[in-house]
């Protein structure tokens, strides 16, 4: 092999970024499994299906905050004919009262940080 | 020149590539009179032992080729990679995103997609794969590979030699593809089994036997240098006395042949012999390297080192210090980017120092061979040449940066720098035309012979329209260059695209200029034709 | 033909990828089995094939110079564009891979009335091609959240910049715009210009279409047909962790975006992608101008029969004397 002072160094450069998850994951020693969430007790239903929600929820807020704030029209009704209101504060974190146990988890596994927390802020809990 | 087409028709070229696929479509040789060129003669294939030395025509049907011609080319294509990384990363990384397409000069004055420097090297990228690839061998066209037969044979003969190793595709290339490279290795394997040019092949055997490309003997070439010295005498009443194969001279000159025997190459030669007689340099020309010029260049690696060989076996047999080398392309190419590697170390010389101004040549310390503008930019930086730059005035000069000085060495400057001491008119040509981006005088490689004509004027289309382009608007009547090749094929290309228009080298302006002792009152430039202001003495003069 | 065979590979690849993700058994095949096998041809054939270059040396020292050499001091040199010091080499090859400086140069030849031969600019191919690779390249390095736990910050920051415009939930990263938009200019360049078309092959089309494959899918995930995204980095840990593991919950779509990406890694090595590595490696860009002032030794520097001085001679001696030029054998 030729020029393997300059084409060697390279090789190991490029192994060395390809393969960083291995070697930062060993270091990290975490699994690879997902975290669990905590679910409200006592209650059965959020807004929509559970799988519903997880695709959909930034959507629905998104949707929630225009709606509420821009047009006024602050409550939504449920499939089951009840209602909400379109309120982050008082209406999801009503019931996921603990950010810690619920939103952060997935999100920081996932690496997404919502800027829902830009503005509003945690409600005291009691 | 018969059959050669009027300029204007010339130049409405078609770009539309054929209906059928490249792999389908075959050279006509018939047809394509006026751009391919004669194939080596016998003799000189013999003289220099190249394979299969023989009588043959690319209009006939049989080539005479070896009957293993297949195998010795598969052969001669499995060494080379093993050789070159050039050509193993070349072969493998091309994305053909066309960026090189209109970069080549012979496509753009011929529409010939095959002139596309990435299709050019599609001809021979089309049977590595099949080769030496496994999805080559298994897809075949589809993965853009085939098998050698005789019509790609036949092809790449016509297109191998029809590629001028300019580099211009190179510059714009994102990956630094290098078309001059893979001709060189195509012509290398076409050699293999015989195919070549008698306008390659002559010169390189002349070469080998006399030292020079013309096959000048050592008589004829101290004579031809002689009759030049009279000449200067006769115009500028100084008498130049050029020393021969002289041991202990400080400095051996080489220079290409042309300037020796060519219009008006010649006129560059009595230029540098003004020069150095105006210097007093202590140095001798070589009645056996008596060319700079190396046309082993565009057969094989091996031939250039046999024909560059000369030029240090001479020095260290001289005795000399160092070398200066004259005004030239190729041979720059060969001087600046193989010799060393070829032909060195050259322990023997000493590194380079001007006699004249002490500077010492910084770039030069291992090959310790001085470019002649290097060399002459640095007496006129110091001061040491006494010029009229009025005896000059009569030409509006540009200067045609030539490919291999550009973008195989990067001497732009210098050649500037000079014209514009000694000319009081100079004009650039377009950007994109001039420095690494330069265009071919269309008959580099090997390719500036008479049979050859309609592509060289083809190829010589966007260089002469940059000139045409100045004439227009500036006036320009003169094309300064520092190749004798250029000296030799742009003024045909001139008179073609830009009439009107003359060519000279560097140093003949120089000389032009050079204010000498003991001089006549000069009335005429180093052709003896009237300076600004003498005109109506031409009758009397003479 | 070219352009059809391409597209057809790719349906069949997405056709593939959404069997997988359908039929029960396939799915840890296309899950972990493909993936593992496709990262370790990626691997292996780009190392393959880089020492495959390197085992051929260099004989000549030839750079395309692209601007004035060193030469007298009192002349500027183009440090950058003709380098002559290992600084100038790396300066320009930095230039070349990060910026495209010899596609910069890219100009569009026409032939006008006159005849008057011009030269335009065209930064096209340049824009496009920049655009393309810089945002698959942030694209690349921005999946890394899925192998990686806890995510490192600079690839939330690189998300936070690229998402900065804050359009939609999920944000936008502009990255796949640029990507979608230069993959299209791309391929419909190709399409478009006659001399291009007649100089295409599959081999070109297939992964342009390969990687807007890739691109679409996962814009269709991310914004359109939702995956469960933590089922997701759990299936792409478990790769990175050796302990592979298919979530019930992650879709077909997931699927089809998987089995483009395993073909683009194990087509790459033996395609011309590998470009990728090869521009390092070109001896016209990465070899410094300093021909005259440092050996380049060929290792194979050829044995070769030259005519020597004394052969000459002898050949013409008469002459030589006749011409009275001095002869060695005096």
């Amino acid at each position: 092999m030729h020029d393997a002072k300059y084409i060697v160094p390279g090789l190991v450069a490029f192994l060395v970024l390809i393969t960083l998850p291995l070697w930062y994951n060993a270091a990290m020693g975490r699994s690879a499994v997902g975290p669990t969430l905590q679910y409200p007790e006592g209650e059965s239903q959020c807004v929509l299906p559970k799988d519903e929600m997880k695709g959909e929820h930034m959507q629905i807020l998104d949707d929630w905050r225009d709606e509420a704030v821009r047009d006024g029209e602050r409550y939504y009704v449920h499939p089951d004919g009840t209602t909400r209101e379109k309120s982050l504060t008082n209406t999801c974190l009503g019931c996921h009262g603990d950010r810690a146990q619920f939103c952060i988890k997935c999100h920081d596994y996932a690496g997404v940080k919502p800027y829902c927390w830009d503005c509003h802020i945690e409600p005291e809990r009691d | 020149m018969s059959q050669l087409p009027k300029s204007d028709e010339l130049a409405k070229v078609d770009f539309t590539p054929p209906d059928e696929h490249w792999m389908d479509t075959k050279v006509d040789f018939e047809k394509r009179r006026g751009s391919w060129s004669y194939p080596g003669a016998k003799k000189n294939l013999e003289y220099v032992g190249f394979p299969n030395p023989r009588q043959w025509s690319p209009l006939d049907e049989d080539w005479k080729l070896p009957d293993n011609w297949q195998q010795i080319i598969h052969d001669g294509l499995m060494d080379r990679p093993e050789r070159y990384r050039s050509l193993k990363v070349f072969m493998d990384i091309c994305v053909r995103c066309g960026a090189c397409a209109d970069k080549c000069h012979f496509y753009i004055g011929s529409g010939d997609p095959k002139n596309m420097p990435v299709l050019r090297a599609e001809l021979l990228r089309s049977v590595y794969k099949k080769d030496f690839t496994t999805a080559g061998r298994i897809l075949g066209r589809l993965a853009g590979a085939r098998s050698m037969d005789l019509d790609v044979l036949k092809e790449w003969f016509y297109y191998f030699f029809q590629c001028t190793e300019c580099r211009r595709c190179s510059v714009f290339c994102p990956y630094g593809i290098d078309t001059a490279e893979i001709t060189m290795l195509a012509r290398e394997l076409l050699n293999l089994v015989g195919l070549n040019i008698n306008w390659v092949m002559e010169p390189v055997a002349n070469c080998q036997r006399t030292g020079n490309h013309l096959g000048l003997m050592p008589h004829t070439f101290k004579d031809n240098i002689e009759f030049i010295v009279d000449e200067i005498e006769e115009t500028t009443g100084v008498k130049v006395s050029p020393t021969f194969n002289r041991k202990g001279a400080e400095i051996l000159f080489v220079t290409p042949s042309g300037d020796v025997f060519a219009d008006p190459a010649c006129f560059t030669l009595a230029g540098y012999l003004l020069l150095f007689h105006y210097l007093d340099l202590d140095y001798t020309w070589s009645a056996y390297a008596s060319d700079g010029g190396n046309f082993g260049l565009f057969t094989s690696h091996e031939m250039m080192k046999r024909l560059n060989f000369k030029m240090y076996h001479e020095a260290e047999r001289l005795g000399v210090k160092w070398i200066l080398g004259g005004e030239c392309g190729h041979m720059w190419r060969v001087v600046h980017q193989y010799m060393g590697t070829h032909n060195g170390p050259a322990n023997f010389l000493e590194e380079p120092v001007s006699p004249i101004t002490g500077t010492k040549f910084e770039n030069t310390i291992d090959t310790k061979m001085v470019h002649i503008c290097e060399f002459t930019a640095d007496l006129l930086k110091n001061g040491k040449l006494k010029f009229d730059k009025s005896r000059n005035d009569k030409y509006r000069v540009t200067f045609h940066d030539s490919c291999n000085p550009a973008r195989a060495m990067g001497i732009l400057e210098e050649p500037r720098y000079i014209i514009n001491q000694v000319c009081n008119n100079f004009f650039e040509m377009p950007e994109g035309t001039i420095r690494e981006q330069t265009f071919c005088c269309g008959g580099g490689a090997g390719l500036g012979n008479d049979e050859n004509i309609e592509m060289r004027m083809r190829g010589g289309l966007p260089r002469g329209n940059a000139v045409k382009y100045v004439q227009d608007k500036f006036d320009v009547n003169l094309l300064a260059c520092m190749c004798a090749i250029d000296k030799a094929t742009l003024p045909p290309v001139c008179d073609y695209w830009a009439p009107g228009v003359g060519v000279a080298g560097v140093h003949e302006l120089v000389a032009n200029a050079l204010i000498q002792d003991g001089e006549n009152e000069r009335k005429t430039d180093l052709r003896g034709e009237p300076l600004l202001g003498f005109e109506d003495e031409e009758e009397g003069g003479e | 033909m070219n352009v059809l065979f391409s597209l057809l590979a790719v349906g069949v690849l997405i056709a593939l990828g959404y069997l997988g993700g359908q039929v029960a058994g396939l799915r840890f095949v296309f899950g972990v089995v493909i993936p593992y096998a496709a990262i370790l041809v990626f691997i292996a054939g780009l190392v393959y094939k880089v020492i495959y270059w390197a085992k051929s040396p260099v004989p000549f020292r030839i750079p395309t110079t692209c601007g004035q050499e060193t030469t007298l001091p009192w002349i500027k040199s183009s440090t950058l564009d003709n380098p002559h010091t290992t600084l100038g080499v790396l300066g320009r090859m930095a230039l070349e891979v990060l910026f495209f400086r010899s596609l910069f140069r890219n100009t569009r030849m026409e032939i006008k009335e006159g005849p008057r031969v011009v030269y335009g600019e065209n930064v096209y191919l340049w824009a496009a091609g920049l655009a393309f690779h810089w945002s698959f390249l942030i694209i690349f390095i921005r999946h890394f959240r899925f192998f990686t736990e806890p995510v490192p910050g600079f690839i939330l920051a690189m998300q936070y910049v690229d998402g900065f415009m804050q359009i939609g939930v999920p944000v936008l990263y502009l990255t796949d715009l640029f990507l979608v938009a230069g993959l299209t200019f791309l391929f419909i360049r190709r399409l478009w210009s006659p001399q291009l078309r007649y100089i295409s092959q599959a081999a070109d089309y297939f992964p342009l279409l390969l990687i807007l494959g890739v691109a679409l899918t996962g814009i269709w995930m991310r914004h359109f047909t939702k995956t469960d995204i933590v089922g997701v980095k759990e299936l792409a840990m478990g790769i990175v962790t050796f302990s592979p593991m298919v979530p019930e919950s992650v879709g077909s779509v997931f699927f089809m975006h998987l089995i483009l990406v395993c073909s683009l890694f194990a087509y790459f090595p033996f395609s011309k992608l590998m470009h990728m590595a090869g521009v390092f490696l070109s001896p016209t860009r990465n070899l410094a101008n300093d021909n005259r002032m440092v050996r380049h030794v060929n290792p194979w520097n050829p044995e070769v029969e030259v005519h020597t001085y004394a052969q000459w001679e002898e050949e013409f001696k008469d002459k030589l004397e006749a011409a009275e030029i001095p002869l060695d054998k005096d």
